[in-house]
Order: C-alpha cells, then sequence, then structure tokens
C-alpha cells in the first residue's frame, strides 16, 4: 500500500509558499484585468470627447462627462470631509442593517431548517413577507420608526434578511444524508448532529447568502437614502451624495458617486469572501 | 437502564474498545423483512419477505441488479430505517436504530468534507469519548498508515484521489472497533485500476482477522472475488433468489478469477441474475423487439 501513497503524493504536489504581491504581480488574470479596466476608461473618453475630436456627438455615450471630467471632480471632493461622511454613514447602514440581519437570520434560518413545528409556524408568513421588495417598506417604515435613521437601517435589514433566510434553509436541508448516517452510526446525539454535521455543513450556503444578501443591502441603503432626503450634505450618504449631485446639476459629481458606490460594493464583498476562506479552509482548495 | 446495570456488572463489556486488530464477530439473521415505501394508494414494495444470515466471520456479498433494493437493505440493517415487517436480528437482539457495532462505509464517499482525513478518523471515538489523547492519536496514525495515508492525514476529503478516500472512510470506519462492517458498493465509481487494488487491498484487511463483513455490489467478478456466500436478489420487490456458498481458498489473488472454479460460480450466478434482469425487463412491453432479438444472439 505504501508504494501507492508515493505514487498518488507525486501526482499532487505541494503548495509552493510565494508572497502574495508576488503572486498577484505574476498572475497572468491580474493583468489582464487591469488591461480590461484601462481599455474601458479609454473608449468611455474618446466616446465622450467624440464632439471634440470629430465635430458631431455620439448617441448616449456623449452625453456621459468623460472620465477626466470625473477625476477632477473626484479630486475636487476627496478633500471635503462631506464626501467622507457619506462613505461613513452609508457603510454604517449597511453593516448595522447587515449584521441584524446575520444575527437573527441564521439562527431563524437553521431553526426552519431543523424542526418541522416551527417551520410549520413560521414558513408560510415568511413566503408571504419575502416578495415584498424592501423598498415598497419605505413608507410604512418611516412611518413606524422613530428616527430617519432606524427606518433607513430597517428596510436594509430587510433586504439582507429573507436572502440571507432562504440560503441557509436551503444550504442546511440539503446536507448529504450520508454525513448525518455516519455520524449517527458513530454515537452522535442530536446536539452533536447540529454543531458538527449541519452548522459547518451549512455554512457555505451562509456566506453565500451573506454575500448576496450584501449587494442587496448596498442597492436598498442607496435607494432609502434616496427616498428620505437624507438631510444635511454629509448625514445623508452616498445615496444623498448622488441625489444633490443631480439637484446641483453637476453630472460628473454623479458618476463620481456611482463608482463610489461600486468600489464600496466591491471591497464589502471582497470581505466577506476573505472572512468565508478563512472560515472554510476545506474549500481552499489544491 | 437495564443496558447500564449490565455494563457496571461486566467488567469487559463486548463493546468496550480493544486497541488493535481484534474483530469481534457478530452474525446477523432477516427473517421474513418486508419494507415498502409510498402511501396506501401509492405503495411500491421494495423487500419482500426477505430470509437470510450473515455469519460470524464470514464476508457476505449482496448482488442484484442497480435498484433492487440493496440500499434499503443496508439501511435497514445499519439501523437507519425500521421494516414495515420481519425482524433483523443482531447476535439474536433486534436491531432498533444505527450504532457504531454496525459501520457502513457509504457509496461514493461520505466522508465529512470540513474536517481532515485525521478529524475524520477520530470523529467517532471523540464523539463518544471512549478513546482519548494520545491512545487515540496513536490508533488513529496508525490505521492511517494502514491504507496508506500517512502522508495525507492532514489533508481534505476532496483533496484526497477516489481511491485515497475510500482507504480513509476503511480507517474512519474500523476505527470505531464494529463488530459488522457493512459496504455498500463502496468501490462504485472508481476506474478499474483503482477498483482492483481497492479490492485486493480490502480482502487483505478482511483476511487478517475476519471481522463480519456484508458487501453489497451489482458486479458479479467482484462478488465472487470477495464472498464467502454469496446472495443473490430478486428484483423488486427483493428477495433471495439464490445463495451460493464460494469455496475458493483464502488468502485469495486477483488471479483466481480466471480459475475454472471462479468461472462456475459466475455461469452459475449470472444464469440467475440474467434471468432475473430479462423478468424486469419483460415488464415493458415494448421491449419485445430487443428480448427477440437478444435471445436470437445468445443461441
Amino acid at each position: 500500500m505504501a508504494d501507492i501513497a508515493h505514487v498518488e503524493n507525486r501526482i499532487m504536489p505541494e503548495r509552493v509558499k510565494r508572497s502574495r504581491m508576488s503572486k498577484v504581480l505574476g498572475n497572468a488574470e491580474f493583468w489582464r484585468g487591469l488591461l480590461a479596466l484601462v481599455v474601458f476608461v479609454l473608449l468611455w473618453e474618446v466616446g465622450a470627447r467624440w464632439k471634440e475630436f470629430f465635430g458631431y456627438s455620439l448617441p448616449y455615450v456623449g452625453l456621459l462627462p468623460p472620465p477626466s471630467d470625473v477625476a477632477v471632480a473626484w479630486t475636487k471632493v476627496l478633500p471635503k470631509w462631506g464626501y467622507w461622511e457619506s462613505w461613513y454613514q452609508s457603510f454604517k447602514r449597511v453593516l448595522s442593517g447587515f449584521i441584524a440581519a446575520m444575527i437573527i437570520g441564521i439562527p431563524f434560518g437553521l431553526m426552519l431548517a431543523v424542526n418541522r413545528y416551527f417551520r410549520d409556524i413560521f414558513f408560510p408568513p415568511f413566503e408571504v413577507l419575502r416578495p415584498i421588495p424592501p423598498l415598497a417598506w419605505v413608507p410604512a417604515s418611516l412611518i413606524f420608526w422613530p428616527t430617519n435613521e432606524m427606518s433607513i437601517a430597517f428596510v436594509t435589514f430587510l433586504g439582507a434578511f429573507f436572502t440571507i433566510v432562504i440560503n441557509v434553509l436551503g444550504g442546511a436541508r440539503s446536507i448529504d444524508v450520508r454525513y448525518l448516517r455516519a455520524a449517527q452510526s458513530m454515537g452522535a446525539t442530536q446536539w452533536d448532529l447540529f454543531w458538527k454535521i449541519i452548522l459547518p455543513g451549512t455554512l457555505p450556503s451562509i456566506f453565500t447568502g451573506a454575500a448576496v444578501g450584501m449587494g442587496i443591502t448596498w442597492e436598498v441603503v442607496l435607494a432609502a437614502e434616496m427616498i428620505s432626503g437624507g438631510g444635511t450634505q454629509g448625514s445623508g450618504g452616498l445615496g444623498f451624495f448622488i441625489w444633490n449631485s443631480y439637484m446641483g446639476g453637476s453630472l460628473p459629481q454623479i458618476v463620481v458617486g456611482m463608482i463610489s458606490i461600486g468600489i464600496a460594493g466591491y471591497i464589502s464583498s471582497s470581505l466577506i469572501r476573505m472572512i468565508g476562506t478563512h472560515f472554510m479552509p476545506w474549500r481552499r482548495m489544491f | 437502564m437495564q443496558k447500564a446495570v449490565e455494563a457496571t456488572m461486566n467488567p469487559n463489556p463486548p463493546n468496550a474498545f480493544r486497541p488493535g486488530d481484534h474483530a469481534i464477530q457478530s452474525g446477523i439473521q432477516l427473517k421474513g423483512v418486508c419494507k415498502s415505501y409510498g402511501d396506501e394508494w401509492e405503495r411500491q414494495d421494495v423487500i419482500v419477505e426477505l430470509t437470510a444470515e450473515i455469519t460470524p466471520g464470514e464476508l457476505t456479498v449482496i448482488v442484484g441488479p442497480s435498484g433492487c433494493g440493496k440500499s434499503t437493505l443496508v439501511n435497514l440493517i445499519a439501523g437507519f430505517e425500521k421494516p414495515d415487517r420481519g425482524e433483523i436480528l443482531l447476535n439474536g437482539k433486534p436491531v432498533t436504530g444505527p450504532g457504531r457495532d454496525r459501520m457502513v462505509v457509504f457509496q461514493e464517499t461520505a466522508l465529512i468534507p470540513w474536517q481532515t482525513t485525521y478529524q475524520n478518523i477520530v470523529f467517532g471515538p471523540n464523539l463518544r469519548g471512549d478513546l482519548k489523547g494520545a491512545a487515540l492519536h496513536d490508533e488513529a496514525v496508525r490505521l492511517l498508515r494502514k491504507v496508506g495515508l500517512g502522508e495525507f492525514m492532514h489533508k481534505y476529503p476532496l483533496q484526497l484521489s477516489g481511491g485515497m478516500q475510500r482507504r480513509a472512510e476503511l480507517a474512519r470506519a474500523l476505527i470505531n472497533q464494529p463488530e459488522l462492517m457493512i459496504m455498500d458498493e463502496p468501490f462504485r465509481g472508481l476506474d478499474a485500476m483503482s477498483r482492483g487494488l481497492m479490492q485486493e487491498f480490502f480482502l487483505k484487511l478482511f483476511e487478517e482477522n475476519r471481522r463480519t463483513n456484508l458487501f453489497v455490489t451489482s458486479e458479479i467478478d467482484e462478488a465472487i472475488f470477495l464472498a464467502d456466500r454469496l446472495i443473490l436478489l430478486a428484483n423488486r420487490p427483493s428477495h433471495v433468489r439464490a445463495v451460493i456458498d464460494v469455496k475458493l481458498p483464502r488468502p485469495r489473488h486477483y488471479a483466481m478469477l480466471s480459475s475454472p472454479e471462479a468461472y462456475a460460480y459466475k455461469r452459475e450466478a449470472m444464469a440467475i441474475l440474467h434471468e432475473e434482469a430479462m423478468k424486469s425487463f419483460k415488464a415493458t412491453a415494448t421491449s419485445q423487439d430487443f428480448i427477440d432479438a437478444f435471445s436470437r444472439r445468445t443461441d
């Protein structure tokens, strides 16, 4: 048997350890991605400035502010406190709603999965409430909660909650019955089954739910900020920043707001991915 | 309650952990076992009046066509499901649920993917707490080395090849010192090469201590190579169609499969299985053409 192990060992060589930086820079994918972004920005620049070069304007694309103008607008807002305050406010709302959704949604989804009576009672109302778009909750939520801030956080919470619950429920229900049976044969109690099989088996779905939920939270928070009218300068968040730029008629600044949201969303989902790989080492393959 | 009293009275209960390879040999008796699924209106009988015996210290192989209820039988003996009628006795006592005395090696692999190979092996003893610390570690490492996975104990199952996964699963079952090993088509899905190696390796393990073994397969060659006794199942609803005692000498080698004795066993078994397959095939009227063609071909 030893010789079999030896042969298979050669088929699967150990990973060579390299620094993170050299890994990124030596990666063709990284350079392709960068190139794609540069080409995209260049095309946008030329498309937006078509009129200057050729005397007539391209439809639609010609209406966009060129990226160079956006960059200039960006450098103008970068040193302003209000811009960063918008980031802070939006992040705060996203995180509070999102974390609340995780804290309530994960146990709720697991309960739905493991207890038939709990599912019989709570699943039907859950399924009726689930299709209601979070934004439809905004007016009711403004009336219901004492402060604007709480209403936005609540709507944000709803955005992530349903997605997280559905993913946790689906993930826990689709755990291979053989894992449960194997554990039972080896003497696992109900408690063991939950903590050692069901919970770790649901982790991938929890992180999928979290990633999707995080995306929805950003969509919801910005719309909610626009609808509720935020308030003064910074406290309105990035959604209100865009709205404000629109009211002020600054097209480049609208695009600055939009790109800021893109970056914020990217940062959030990268964080979730990082946490996910940390907690699920078995999915860090080869 | 009574169990607890017995355990305290007997200083050396049969279930106590004994390091090493001293297999306790247990037998199983199946008496008139019936199992069906579905409700009253659409009842599907899977197993009907199945009576058989798995003799202690023997390797009993159950052979039958795919979908004939072999896995249901495994679930019943393992205690994952209960028979509708009939009795399953382990050493004379009825089976009431799953237990570490009967370990199942499942189809494909059922290693827990979020545990490393080592963690999978020590999972059972850790749950029960009957083997701890250095003793557990030594036993786990011994078994891992025995199945040739010493260097791979900190890999996750998905990082192992198919053959390695099956060997890890064997080790995971063995550390629980089962009295009966139940193997449900354990080598299905392996390529022919690894399959042959796994069969030989598994036979070596069995011949070392002759732990009672129930091996389920749909491959007739595999069955004859491994078995002390073949139980051929009839197609749905499943019951025992024939029992063949395979008297090939042990230890066995792959070359024995081409001996005249093995070939005689194979012909006998094939004739019965072919009859069963035809029966289920004839159940569909549209297959008549095919059956005609097939019978002309064999003439």
